[in-house]
């Protein structure tokens, strides 16, 4: 078995910081980490997904493995434990860690320069860091977009959601090292939860077109509203693991996209509904 | 005869706009809004509320009577401060008011 830590000829490929950012809270970025590390995982690529709510750890439960946390991202940070003692390897896909954060109510726990030493040393094992960020534009979403070389814009169709996601993008335009570096911006784009194609037909709900022409930012993907998203959370389970649900496999699509494959857009029309699917009620 | 009732339905049931079609408008006005003052630093809170302190030496003014905003005039940015004093009373002795 070869450990976290072991050597890899990493000289082919530069690993990848990726923050996954919304704004407003409870939009689905949690779920969005566990299933975009997932799908990364599943598609080879060696991908671990850190926790950067501090003081509100949640990924370890969203990807079912709660009672494997003993040490923390600030553990290591503060250098009471190493990275291998820290990271938690996925049960169910061998290329998928987990970094968990601590409990702490100390919130600038969080230490720039700690974070940057972690992640470079990160960068040496994996090919995907995929940053969960908190919610808000404090401490710890500025440092979980900070050194991100893309991220994802999680937004619902709705406005507070979307105009959270404008500010964000412009905090990732203004505020992070790319852009203190003045080095290439910070590759951003836009992810659609909780997508309810039949509203938008009916005119109560934005369409993915409006919040495109919004926010003006790239598409990466539409996931529907879709009941295999709390079925996942329930049982820990990153929803694309669940690869026979709606939003399983729009997940799948977008990290496709995310690798550079040409996916058409599914989901965006609303589901014809068969007899047999309106008499037993099934979504 | 149908058309009929579809105006009397839409007499009993007035038809609304599309809320999405209001979400999409709103959101383009207030982010215009946002973006242009985006760029607004920091200290422009700081600035307001030191104002109030040393003008509140002077007069007694209100919170809101003291408005900082930076904007642009052509090339040139401004600096644009606006006090409020007409409803203000001067203090009684202007030499108490200043702290020692």
């Amino acid at each position: 078995m070869t450990k976290p830590g072991a050597a890899r000829g990493r000289e082919d490929l530069l690993a990848k910081v990726v923050a996954i950012t919304s704004g407003k809270g409870g939009v689905g970025k949690t779920t969005t980490a566990a299933a975009f590390a997932a799908g990364l995982a599943l598609r080879g690529h060696k991908t671990v997904v850190i926790d950067f709510d501090v003081g509100l750890r949640n990924l370890d439960l969203v990807m079912g493995c709660e009672r494997r946390v003993v040490f923390d991202f600030i553990n290591v940070i503060n250098g009471d434990a190493n990275l291998n003692q820290a990271l938690i390897k996925d049960k169910r896909n061998d290329n998928l860690y987990i970094f968990p954060t601590s409990q702490t109510r100390d919130k600038d726990a969080l230490k720039r320069d700690g974070v940057e030493r972690v992640l470079e040393e990160l960068k040496q094992q994996f090919d995907f860091i995929i940053c969960d960020s908190p919610a808000g534009i404090e401490h710890g979403a500025v440092t979980a977009l900070y050194f991100a070389d893309s991220a994802i814009i999680v937004t619902n169709p709705e406005v507070s959601s979307v105009r959270d996601s404008d500010r964000i993008i412009g905090i990732l335009s203004s505020r992070s090292r790319r852009a203190e570096r003045n080095e290439p911006p910070v590759e951003t784009s836009l992810l659609l939860t909780r997508y309810d194609p039949a509203r938008v037909t009916k005119g109560e709900m934005l369409a993915v077109e409006d919040v495109q022409e919004i926010l003006s930012v790239k598409l990466l993907g539409v996931i529907p509203e879709s009941e295999s998203v709390l079925r996942a959370s329930n049982t820990g389970t990153p929803v694309a693991f669940d690869e026979d649900s709606p939003a399983g496999r729009a997940y799948l699509d977008a990290v496709a996209r995310f690798l550079g494959e040409q996916r058409e857009m599914r989901f965006v029309q609303p589901e014809r509904r068969g007899f047999f699917r309106v008499l037993f009620g099934r979504a | 005869m149908r058309l009929h009732g579809m105006r009397f339905f839409n007499f009993v049931f007035p038809p609304r706009p599309k809320s999405a079609a209001i979400a999409k408008e709103r959101l383009k006005i207030v982010l215009a809004h946002e973006r242009a003052g985006n760029h607004a630093p920091d200290f422009l809170p700081r600035l307001q509320k030191e104002l109030i302190d040393v003008v509140g030496r002077y007069v007694d003014i209100r919170d809101d009577m003291i408005r900082v905003s930076l904007g642009k005039s052509g090339e040139t940015s401004l600096l644009e401060i606006n006090i409020e004093i007409e409803a203000a009373k001067a203090k009684a002795k202007l030499g108490s008011a200043v702290p020692a």
